[in-house]
């Protein structure tokens, strides 16, 4: 158990976990939140149309990424039921949509549903460890098609329930107003966890991860931090899954699948674990994938390849990255490597 | 060394996903500058499930239309133009539906939607077809959503719909099977309900109704409720792999109904696949159907289809999947000739409104200014010997409170070359 412990600490680890030197200094969160929103609303006026929707898409997958990598990186507590936790949000945002038309408020509820959800699951989880956590989450994300199917007059079973939303305001269009939507919950959760994680809760986190008695005995509650943490990512989830059937504008059992659960967790740690700009680049891998996968097998004009394809780049890409860098893509010092090269060519 | 190689790959990656974005203009410089048209060309794509839990069967209808247009492009296409047919697989997930309806639209600018399958995909897309102007013709899906023309002015189903079916069916039981107790299994979603709501309308209250869902294969609880409830006519509202789970359970727990079967989930090619050896089960179950039937080597338009399968589709296995996706590309060929040399959006919504096909369906389409739902009725058939084969006259109804006519018109032949003429 001690060994678990000790090589999950000496694997790389990205600057946001710790920061390697004082050399390093860290970026005011402020600043990158506000380059980020200004790259992505430039990008918007340039973007032809479903470039935006895909740069949404990214934006709606970066809000449970960004959470998903908190809670596995920092805390150390594996989950394979965030997309059962995504599907809660998008529910409840198309419920509330539905019977009241007012989006403000249908995303303030989906939020709030699922951190009422994500606090029982989470303090199921903070009593169970490693594969028994994996196991209570994929239940959880298996279990959604028959709560559907169930109360079929709430949520009608597996043909879903689509979602009423109002016209973009002014003469905006729907895509551009998408990317924005999508892109202004993102930063917001990533700054708000850039905060929570730079801080106090943060360091927490990390010594629970590292080794729960040391943490016990430097009088850290372990119970509640773990409890906290599943919080903390399930809320995100539910506002990425909100976004989802806000772009959508539909919600069924079979967006929510428990391949998407398990694509979550591969894209953090192909992204790179516990790394909030690893989840950004797991957020593109999964838009970016399957795209690629789709126009591979268009060019070799397979079509019945192409749902599963998208598994088989996934995994060669995941094998790949693991091989090459252990802890991810956001692993990678691209200064380092120009530095090798630069005086190997010298 | 390890640093270099993963740089190398995160270059790659990053420069495949910067390739992705700036193909974004790709379209066309037609005439009047119209979505997915040229002077030689006109494109359409639509979404299909070719892969997830509707594959099965589902996956040959558009290969099939492709292979018809293939055909048409041989003879001269329509009007001059070459039709070419997009096809992405959306896997039945309508997430998915969302994405990639959205990339045939916004960046491969096809000029319509043609035949995308399914109810709960194609809801998801109809707001936005209808924002986009996007004609959204003849939906795989005999839901009477597609049917509300003032709220989706471009949108046209293809199906007769659920209901229609459901009158039409429930009339045979009412007549052949006069005081039998009558049951209902339909999928727990517009399918099922929409069917439902068509039988209860012609034979009254039923004895039992059950539903199921796709995501649990098993119907053993649904088909021991009926046997408890005493049925002796069994209707199913299911897709192709729950017929053949239906009747299998039921012959398992020795439950010998009369089996009557919605057209979507009775092709006797499919259904037996699923079966294997238990495939005689399927002897003497009825269903209805408003297209030729495969096994039909004296119809003209079987003829020409398998003559278009061996030609353009590497010669695919012949079931109602491949007549079914020919038919949507005849249909589709009919509505462009219509339409006329000048290719718009708007001018190909009038035609289909005009309506006027005629084509290789048993009864008339009905389409009008105020009705864009398919088909309008359906025939009944029996499995004999394996075979589906018609019985008694097509009959044509609507999804509210008309009764169930016969219709005694003569169907048409194809034309000579197999392209429909202006």
């Amino acid at each position: 158990m001690t060994d678990m412990k000790q090589k999950s600490s000496t694997a790389p680890v990205p600057d946001l976990v710790a920061p390697t030197k004082g050399r390093r200094r860290r970026v005011p969160a402020l600043l990158v939140i506000l380059a980020g929103a200004a790259i992505v609303l430039a990008l918007t006026y340039t973007l032809p149309p479903f470039r935006n929707y895909q740069l949404a898409t990214v934006g709606a997958y970066l809000c449970v990424t960004a959470g998903l990598t908190i809670l596995t990186g920092l805390n150390g507590q594996l989950s394979l039921g965030h997309g059962a936790l995504m599907a809660t949000g998008a529910y409840t945002l198309a419920l509330a949509q539905n019977k009241w038309l007012n989006l403000p408020l249908s995303f303030l509820l989906a939020i709030v549903v699922t951190t009422a959800v994500g606090v029982v699951i989470g303090l199921a989880a903070a009593r169970l460890r490693g594969p028994y956590l994996a196991g209570l989450t994929l239940a959880v994300a298996i279990v959604v098609p028959s709560v559907t199917s169930t109360f079929d007059e709430t949520f009608n079973s597996d043909q879903g329930l689509s979602v009423v939303l109002d016209p973009p305001p002014g003469t905006i269009p729907m895509e551009r107003w998408q990317a924005w939507l999508c892109w202004a919950g993102a930063l917001v959760t990533v700054s708000l966890l850039v905060l929570l994680v730079r801080g106090r809760f943060g360091r927490d986190m990390r010594a629970v991860r590292d080794d729960e008695t040391a943490a016990k005995l430097a009088g850290i509650n372990v119970a509640r931090t773990q409890v906290l943490a599943f919080v903390v990512s399930a809320a995100c989830a539910g506002l990425s899954g909100a976004l989802f059937a806000f772009l959508a504008q539909s919600v069924s059992p079979g967006a929510f699948p428990l391949t998407l659960s398990l694509f979550l967790v591969m894209a953090i740690v192909i992204g790179g674990l516990g790394s909030l700009v690893g989840s950004l680049l797991g957020a593109l891998l999964l838009v970016v994938l399957p795209t690629l996968s789709q126009s591979i097998a268009e060019q070799t004009g397979s079509h019945r390849l192409e749902g599963n394809l998208a598994l088989v780049v996934f995994g060669v890409v995941l094998i790949v990255v693991m091989l090459a860098a252990p802890g991810g893509i956001a692993s990678i010092r691209f200064n380092r490597f120009w530095a090798n090269t630069v005086r190997r060519n010298r | 060394m390890k640093r270099t190689v993963a740089t190398a790959l995160a270059v790659v990656l990053l420069a495949t996903a910067a390739g992705c974005s700036d193909d974004g203009g790709g379209g066309s410089s037609g005439s009047a500058d119209v979505p997915g048209v040229t002077d030689t060309e006109v494109t359409v794509g639509t979404h299909m499930p070719l892969t997830g839990p509707a594959a099965a069967g589902y996956s040959k209808i558009s290969p099939a239309t492709k292979a018809y247009f293939d055909f048409v492009n041989a003879n001269g296409g329509v009007h001059g133009r070459k039709i070419t047919y997009k096809v992405k697989d959306d896997g039945y997930n309508p997430a998915n539906t969302q994405t990639v309806v959205r990339e045939l639209v916004l960046q491969d600018k096809v000029f319509a939607i043609l035949n995308g399958l399914g109810t709960p995909t194609h809801t998801g897309v109809l707001d936005f077809l209808k924002t986009n102007r996007v004609p959204d013709l003849f939906v795989a899906s005999g839901s009477r959503s597609w049917n509300q023309p003032d709220k989706y002015p471009g949108t046209f189903g293809f199906n007769p719909d659920y209901t229609v079916e459901g009158k039409i069916l429930g009339t045979y039981v009412k007549e052949q099977q006069a005081g039998k107790k009558v049951c209902v299994l339909g999928q727990d979603d517009d399918f099922g309900r929409d069917f439902l709501a068509g039988v209860e309308k012609v034979v009254g209250p039923v004895a039992a109704k059950q539903t199921y869902v796709t995501s649990n294969p098993n119907v053993g609880p649904q088909m021991g409720a009926l046997k408890a409830a005493g049925c002796q006519v069994v209707m199913l509202a299911t897709v192709p792999g729950f017929t053949a789970l239906s009747i299998g359970t039921a012959a398992k727990i020795a439950f010998k109904p009369q089996f009557v079967v919605s057209n979507v989930g009775a092709d006797p090619t499919t259904v037996g696949k699923a079966l294997g050896a238990a495939a005689p089960l399927m002897e003497g179950v009825v269903a209805s159907n408003y297209l030729p039937l495969t096994t039909d080597e004296a119809n003209p338009w079987i003829q020409l289809y398998k003559k278009v399968n061996a030609e353009y589709n590497g010669n695919a296995e012949f079931d109602n999947n491949v007549v079914y996706g020919m038919s949507v590309a005849y249909l589709f060929v009919q509505s462009l000739q219509a339409a006329g040399k000048d290719l718009t959006r708007d001018g190909i919504i009038a035609a289909v409104k005009k309506n006027g096909f005629q084509g290789p369906g048993l009864v008339p389409m009905r389409f009008s200014d105020t009705d864009h739902s398919g088909y309008g009725g359906a025939q009944l058939t029996k499995v004999e010997g394996g075979k589906a084969v018609f019985f008694g006259t097509p009959y044509t109804t609507d999804d509210k409170d008309a009764p169930v006519a016969p219709h005694t018109a003569q169907a048409v032949t194809p034309p000579q070359n197999g392209v429909p003429a202006a």
